[in-house]
């Protein structure tokens, strides 16, 4: 079962989580050196996918394997780069700061960080295109920015795997540009990112493969294949009244425990 | 909001206090200062250092525990370390220790404490309950526990000459040097903790979702952070007693907040001011006599918040206020000049000498505007002594060759956007002007730089675009075609 050559793999994952969207029997296999899109309504549990994967939110059910192992003993080969607006952008930290939080690991909990590690998180900067911006306060950062910011920090950490929550959301024309060839760039280098993604009608140009997923997974597999009007109409349109029935249901029950 | 509020009562609190003592403050009064600032007694020593020890420690603290929004455990846990003492006190005995001795107390103290922070940690993590109620119940059960036990120690004969309620308002009086050093070896704990988990801390307190997804266990974390926040209270139950020990916890980070926007120089900041707190509150309090020591510790430490407040270089009310009166003026004066330049303009090629060209009467400059003549005239002496505008022989204004640089450089801005609003954003042509307006003023050179980019393909070279509304007349509308066209293609 275990492969170790496959980046991710998820298997029956199922996460009940009190009050939020849940999703179902998720079921996909990432290959290596693939661009791949999440795409799915609000509420859809694309948020908490990324999130079950790390182990960050309790699983009822299923398997996730980070190159054939699971999550704990792979995580150092992960780079997550969370929501924008999940962090206070007023806190007392500097752009290099930030980035430098990439590094924590190889740094150790009680290391001291040296140059090489800053000029390490200087040129991650350098390659999302704000190296003038290093020694900033956060609060001083557009949207763009900071998004750019928590890109690099990602960078930084040189990981083989990547996964993303809504890199493009709310972001400027150029940076989403420079967000696109860095992913581009990674894939040329063998890497892999998954990507939550909102925007429909840029999946098709970014994306290799795409999950559609709507609390379930409708369809996924390359894009040209299922990024059909007939599977987004499964994943968009109607709403699942008889899952969601379902889950309040589960919701309830699990209330009165 | 909460943070502020909690601190304003904690004034309250203090403030009325002091008043009382202060009213019945008796005789000796310039002895006692001289003695005290001459560091006359070897007690007094041990009592400044100590207090200042206290303050600088807990300034250290608190920067973490503001930073992860969590000011009010500190609130919780000191009043969880109360039922520690009662019970230290009454089952010492019992183990073969001197319950009224200050070590077995306060270590009585620290593992109620900690019991108060594992507490909250459960409540929180139950489903439906949040972070509020889990401090809430904490606070009042242990307090209540604590308040229950001091009870039954008043009964017991040698509880009432131990005098544990000194622990709830403090005593810095009766600090000996056996309580200093203790003092002092927590204050390097706690400083060594953190110096050790800088890191890790501000990791937790900035992005918890990453750190968690790094691999660091979160509650760990968390629990860490309030060990910290138990140890500095253990150490300052005696000097400002459970009540006002949030106050220590608070109010040093909350006003190092408005002096600097890095992390480690905030937690430099924060300990001075705690450190200052609780030398001067121990200071004043021992001048005065029976001045309770907790209350004019946490006052000064008030007034440094204050003091912060106003003139914090970052971010002080002072600062802000500085800042955005400069931005208004130099809009006025943006906007001074751009009228000059384009009342000119639009009167076109009719008016004779040169320097006609570039002057403008104040009425028509004042009708230009909502602005009042007190302000147009200010900007205009401002602008004057910047060297960009003169008052000429017939008393119009007109801008000098710097100033005619100045105006065009603004009109250059103001028109590209304005053509940007039209073309690209759809904003109807008799509206542009005052919504070009808004936001000229912040436009960035490589913004600038983008737009001329967009806008000007047709018409490089030529430094102004005309302006799309009624100023110019028709030759405008050429600009925006071509630049429509442009984007047609």
């Amino acid at each position: 079962m275990s492969n170790p050559a496959i980046p991710l793999s998820i298997q029956d994952l199922t996460v009940a989580w009190h009050r939020r969207p849940v999703i179902w029997d998720v079921e996909f296999d990432v290959s290596p050196g693939r661009l791949v899109g999440i795409v799915g309504p609000n509420g859809a549990g694309k948020s908490t996918l990324l999130k079950a994967v790390m182990d960050l939110v309790p699983k009822a059910s299923g398997r996730v394997e980070i190159f054939g192992q699971p999550w704990h003993a792979a995580r150092h080969r992960v780079g997550y780069v969370p929501q924008r607006e999940s962090v206070d952008w007023d806190f007392p930290v500097s752009v290099l700061d930030v980035v430098t939080m990439g590094l924590y690991g190889q740094i150790g909990w009680f290391g001291r960080v040296r140059r090489r590690h800053r000029e390490a998180a200087r040129r991650a900067l350098e390659q999302v295109g704000i190296g003038e911006l290093a020694d900033r306060q956060i609060s001083q950062l557009s949207g763009g920015q900071q998004q750019r910011t928590f890109l690099a920090r990602a960078l930084v950490q040189e990981a083989d795997l990547y996964l993303m929550d809504e890199p493009f959301a709310a972001v400027d024309a150029a940076t989403e540009q420079a967000i696109v060839e860095i992913l581009r760039s990674m894939r040329a280098a063998g890497r892999t990112a998954v990507v939550i993604h909102h925007d429909l009608h840029t999946v098709p140009d970014y994306f290799d493969s795409v999950v559609l997923l709507n609390m379930r997974v409708v369809a996924e597999g390359p894009t040209q294949e299922v990024f059909t009007r007939e599977n987004l109409e499964r994943t968009y349109g109607g709403r699942l009244t008889l899952l969601e029935e379902a889950t309040e249901a589960l919701r309830r029950r699990e209330q009165r425990l | 909001m909460s943070v502020h509020l909690q601190i304003f009562v904690q004034l309250l609190q203090s403030a009325s206090e002091c008043v009382l003592v202060l009213l019945a403050a008796g005789t000796g009064f310039r002895e006692r200062l001289s003695s005290l600032l001459l560091f006359e007694h070897y007690n007094t020593r041990i009592v400044l250092l100590g207090a200042t020890l206290l303050g600088l420690a807990a300034g250290l603290v608190g920067c973490f525990t503001l930073l992860r929004r969590r000011a009010l455990v500190g609130d919780a846990l000191s009043h969880a370390t109360l039922p520690g003492v009662g019970l230290a006190f009454l089952l010492a005995p019992l183990m073969g220790f001197d319950g009224s001795s200050r070590l077995v107390l306060l270590a009585g103290a620290a593992a109620s404490g900690i019991a108060g922070a594992v507490a909250i940690l459960f409540i929180r993590s139950l489903p439906r309950l949040k972070e509020d109620a889990a401090l809430g119940i904490v606070l009042s059960v242990f307090f209540g526990a604590g308040v229950a036990l001091l009870t039954v120690v008043q009964q017991v004969p040698a509880g009432r000459a131990a005098g544990l309620d000194r622990y709830i308002f403090g005593q810095t009086a009766s600090m000996t040097a056996a309580d200093a050093r203790l003092i002092a070896l927590t204050a390097a704990l706690v400083a060594l903790l953190i110096g050790l988990n800088f890191r890790s801390l501000t990791l937790l307190c900035f992005d918890e979702g990453y750190a968690a997804a790094r691999g660091y266990s979160i509650s760990l974390l968390d629990l860490l952070l309030m060990s910290l926040v138990v140890l500095i209270t253990m150490i300052g139950l005696q000097a400002v007693g459970l009540i006002l020990m949030i106050a220590m916890l608070v109010i040093p980070a909350a006003a190092a907040r408005f002096w600097t926007n890095r992390l480690w120089v905030m937690l430099l900041i924060s300990g001075l001011i705690g450190g200052l707190s609780g030398f001067f509150g121990a200071l004043l309090s021992a001048l005065f006599a029976d001045l309770p020591s907790g209350a004019v510790i946490v006052l000064t430490c008030g007034v440094l918040f204050f003091g912060s407040l106003l003139l914090g270089r970052e971010r002080g009310v002072l600062v802000r206020s500085m800042r955005r009166s400069e931005l208004a003026a130099a809009i006025d004066r943006e906007h001074l000049l751009r009228g000059i330049w384009e009342l000119r303009e639009s009167a076109g090629e009719e008016s004779a000498s040169e320097s006609d060209r570039r002057a403008a009467g104040f009425e028509e400059l004042l009708n230009l505007r909502s602005w009042s003549a007190g302000r147009l005239r200010a900007q205009i002496r401002k602008a004057s002594a910047e060297g960009l505008v003169w008052l000429n022989s017939l008393g119009a204004v007109e801008l000098t060759r710097r100033g005619v640089m100045e105006a065009e450089r603004l009109v250059h801005h103001h028109r590209l956007w304005e053509l940007y609003l039209i073309t690209h954003a759809d904003v109807a042509a008799s509206r542009v002007d005052r919504e070009a307006d808004a936001i000229e003023h912040v436009l960035e050179p490589e913004l600038i730089a983008r737009l001329e980019e967009l806008l000007l393909q047709r018409q490089r070279g030529s430094a102004i675009p005309a302006s799309p509304h009624d100023i110019a007349g028709a030759a405008v509308q050429q600009s925006v075609a071509a630049v429509q066209e442009d984007r047609r293609k």
